[in-house]
């Protein structure tokens, strides 16, 4: 049972993470686009100021609870994955500065520099998490002490020997991409007035015929690459609940775009990635990281786990801990509620 | 440095060491911030409020950098010691976890505030702000040093059937004692770097002629909390550290102090090159017994060298170990000195215009750095070849699946991006101290 409860908790955090820094991702990928003037980038960048640091913390909590509560995994997993997690750093590190440094000096050589560093960063992000989740789905070549290391590519095909990158994780990659970008697009057009606003809207709206193709697409695929996604909604038909929830966010972001109610598409927005990314963890578990080689050496919340002393304890902190976490983010976004405001403090 | 296993452990060291430049500034400016705000709280002064946006100004470059390059710590016990985390992550994963929760977002969320909030919350909100982003930067150290100090000293631990590592007591990690003393000895290095820049800054206003009534500030600041914190380095904390690595660690203790031999009546030796093939010191410069009083209290009493020790257990680089230590302790002690003059003179009202003294106190801003530098060094090489003291060995806890050739790239590649972060931190750090404090808008 402790397993499964952190299997969840861990599931949720990176849910979490996906959800609150892929708007903040999604509002890079569009920083150039969207935002022409001084004033508009400024709006953007101000949108997602004084959160995206903290948006940025639930991937490292759930790397945390990832570590105690699964330490096979994590240490299967990230060197493993070591290449593309590197990558993954120096992204972070870039987007970072960029995002801190930009403000410090005013010329024209300057800002439009970390703005292109933000954008690009933001955007490669975009496509490496998409990727990783495909790499996921695919599974990798475990060998029988739970091992592997995978290059950035080989053949491009999800085969007996993948690299990071085939067809079939670039198009997850994609995929994310435009998912995210729609993302940020809902939360600028909720945060800007305007210019900036308008043309967020425009991208949500040429974006969304995308996802939607694109959820079709990768469904099918994700299908046919990894059998056990059907195996699970065959045996346990609840679990359609995750992908009805998927649809139902996507008719929301469509309805709410339409009716210029920004907040409910946003939210919406939310609901479809929770929903997408649910039903991924739903068709793979009890996995948690595939074995494409020989299904034996999967690692499952069973062989990954620490024992249940660890595992009980640890809930004894971290329920606390994400309450004060919760309470810091209501109080947060309350604070900087509204749409971004140029003349007060000093961004 | 050729081998896998070497450029693993550079890999980390040369990250860890590159990441705390930034956090040991933050570490102690946090404090140094927050009695700036008091100050100004209390006294309704706005000159303490200029000051502390001042340094929140410098404080916020440190800490995105700290955050930044802090971020692949946490990847990099997965990518590069994957075997040690298999083994230990059910127990230094709570620290880990615990971190992120309970610092990391307290320190985000209140970051934001105390940056782009100044107006928004007012005078005791934005007080709070700068006492919340302090304790969580303390808090994080915390659980850092908990998590390095159960690598040092392993507690609350039992061996499963398989000789794997299973958490027994979360009390026991929680509280190693040898955290206690780590932290605060840690800690104490952190506000020595904080109070150094701060009094440093101060004294290079004075010599300018530039923005002096803040230099006065900084200086009556900085030379006040970096004497209290040079001298809690020395005692109780470096003590009691010491006294636990020579309880727990004998052999590191004995490499530390180039102690080849057992001996009675043991000296320290304060200068002095190792000599680890022929076994001896030369050249020695040393205090005789003093090695046996520190550690036993008893000038005459017996310490036990590196010979009492099989080969294998070690320290595996000898040399850089004893002079990491020697550097921190040589550091340490010209601190005390220089802190307690520049103390003397503050409190007879002349420390302002004794050039000499404003001077030593400029140039020596970068020398925390240092001391901070080989502390960490002392620790972490006198650790060696135990990657967990006792239980697992440094050779034995790495990712065996990433080759050579790939972790040179990445190496590579982090040293690329460190030097361009390192050549931005010092081109930012120096407009804004060379902008000065003030009222003047900021240019941010």
């Amino acid at each position: 049972m402790l397993p499964v409860i952190w299997f969840c908790i861990v599931a949720v955090m990176v849910a979490m993470y996906v959800v609150l820094d892929g708007f903040d991702l999604g509002a890079g990928i569009l920083h150039l686009g969207v935002a022409r003037t001084e004033n508009e980038r400024r709006a953007v960048l101000k949108s997602i100021g004084p959160v995206w640091d903290g948006n940025e913390v639930w991937l490292l909590a759930g790397g945390g609870a990832l570590y105690f509560a699964f330490p096979a995994l994590y240490a299967s997993s990230f060197s493993g994955f070591y290449l593309p997690l590197m990558i993954v750093l120096w992204l972070l590190i870039l987007r970072g500065t960029a995002v801190e440094f930009r403000s410090h000096i005013d010329n024209s050589v300057w800002k439009p520099f970390w703005d292109a560093v933000f954008c690009g960063a933001s955007a490669l992000l975009a496509i490496f998490l998409g990727a990783a989740l495909g790499n996921v789905v695919r599974g990798v070549p475990l060998n029988a002490n739970g091992e592997f290391f995978l290059p950035l590519w080989t053949n491009f095909q999800p085969g007996p020997e993948p690299g990071i990158l085939d067809w079939y994780t670039i198009l997850i990659g994609v995929f994310a991409f435009l998912t995210l970008t729609q993302h940020g697009a809902l939360w600028v057009a909720y945060k800007t007035e305007n210019g900036v606003q308008r043309r967020a809207r425009k991208v949500a709206s040429a974006v969304w015929y995308g996802v939607a193709a694109l959820t079709a697409i990768a469904t099918i695929v994700s299908f046919q690459v990894q059998p056990k996604l059907a195996q699970s909604f065959a045996e346990m038909p609840f679990g359609y609940i995750f992908p009805a929830l998927a649809l139902a966010g996507l008719a929301g972001i469509w309805f709410f775009h339409r009716q210029q109610k920004e907040l409910q598409a946003f939210l919406s927005s939310a609901i479809y990635i929770i929903g997408m990314l649910t039903s991924v963890v739903f068709g793979v578990f009890p996995m948690v990281l595939p074995a494409n080689s020989n299904p034996a050496f999967s690692l499952t919340i069973h062989n990954a786990s620490a024992p249940p002393y660890g595992l009980e304890i640890g809930l004894y902190w971290f329920t606390p801990g994400i309450l004060l976490a919760a309470c810091y983010f209501t109080y947060l976004y309350r604070k900087f509620a509204g749409k971004v405001k140029l003349e007060e403090g000093h961004y | 440095m050729d081998s896998a296993l070497a450029i693993h452990r550079f890999h980390f060291a040369f990250t860890v060491t590159f990441h705390y430049i930034f956090v040991q500034l933050t570490l102690g400016l946090g404090l140094l911030i927050f009695i700036l705000k008091t100050l100004a709280l209390r006294t309704g002064n706005e000159h303490y409020n200029d000051a502390a946006r001042f340094w929140a100004k410098i404080f916020a470059i440190n800490f995105a950098l700290g955050v930044v390059t802090g971020i692949p710590m946490e990847f990099q016990f997965g990518t590069g010691w994957s075997r040690f985390s298999k083994a230990a992550g059910g127990v230094i994963g709570h620290t880990l976890g615990m971190e992120g929760l309970y610092s990391f977002f307290l320190e985000s969320t209140f970051l934001g505030l105390l940056i782009y909030g100044e107006k928004l919350l007012g005078r005791v909100g934005h007080w709070f702000s700068a006492l919340a982003v302090w304790i969580g930067s303390w808090m994080s150290a915390y659980l850092i040093v908990a998590t390095n100090a159960w690598m040092q000293r392993p507690v609350g631990y039992t061996l499963g059937p398989n000789g794997e590592i299973q958490l027994s007591s979360w009390w026991s990690l929680i509280f190693n004692e040898w955290a206690f003393w780590q932290f605060w000895h840690t800690l104490m290095g952190g506000v020595i770097t904080g109070s150094f820049v701060v009094a440093g800054v101060g004294a290079f206003y004075l010599l300018l002629k530039k923005s002096e009534e803040f230099g006065r500030t900084f200086l009556r600041l900085g030379v006040t909390a970096g004497l209290a914190a040079s001298l809690l380095a020395l005692f109780p904390t470096g003590d009691r550290q010491g006294a636990l690595v020579a309880k727990h660690q004998p052999a590191t203790l004995a490499a530390m102090e180039g102690h080849f031999e057992t001996r009675s009546g043991a000296p320290v030796a304060i200068l002095g090159q190792p000599d680890v093939e022929k076994r001896k010191l030369d050249n020695p410069f040393i205090v005789p017994g003093l090695l046996s009083f520190i550690v036993h209290n008893r000038w005459e009493s017996e310490v036990r060298g590196l010979d009492a020790f099989p080969q294998d257990q070690w320290p595996d680089n000898i040399p850089l170990l004893y002079y990491s230590f020697h550097i921190m302790v040589g550091l340490g002690t010209i601190f005390i000195a220089v802190m307690a003059l520049a103390g003397f003179l503050l409190w007879r009202g002349t420390l302002f215009t004794f050039k000499p003294l404003l001077w030593i106190l400029m140039l020596m801003m970068p020398l925390p750095y240092v001391a901070n530098t080989a502390g960490w060094m002392t620790s972490e090489l006198g650790r060696q070849p135990w990657l967990i003291y006792g239980l697992m060995r440094t050779a034995a806890g790495s990712s065996n699946t990433v080759s050579s050739g790939n972790a040179m790239f990445t190496l590579l590649g982090f040293m690329g991006i460190y030097s361009l972060l390192l050549m931005l931190a010092l081109f930012l750090v120096w407009r804004e101290i060379d902008h000065g404090p003030g009222r003047a808008p900021a240019a941010h």
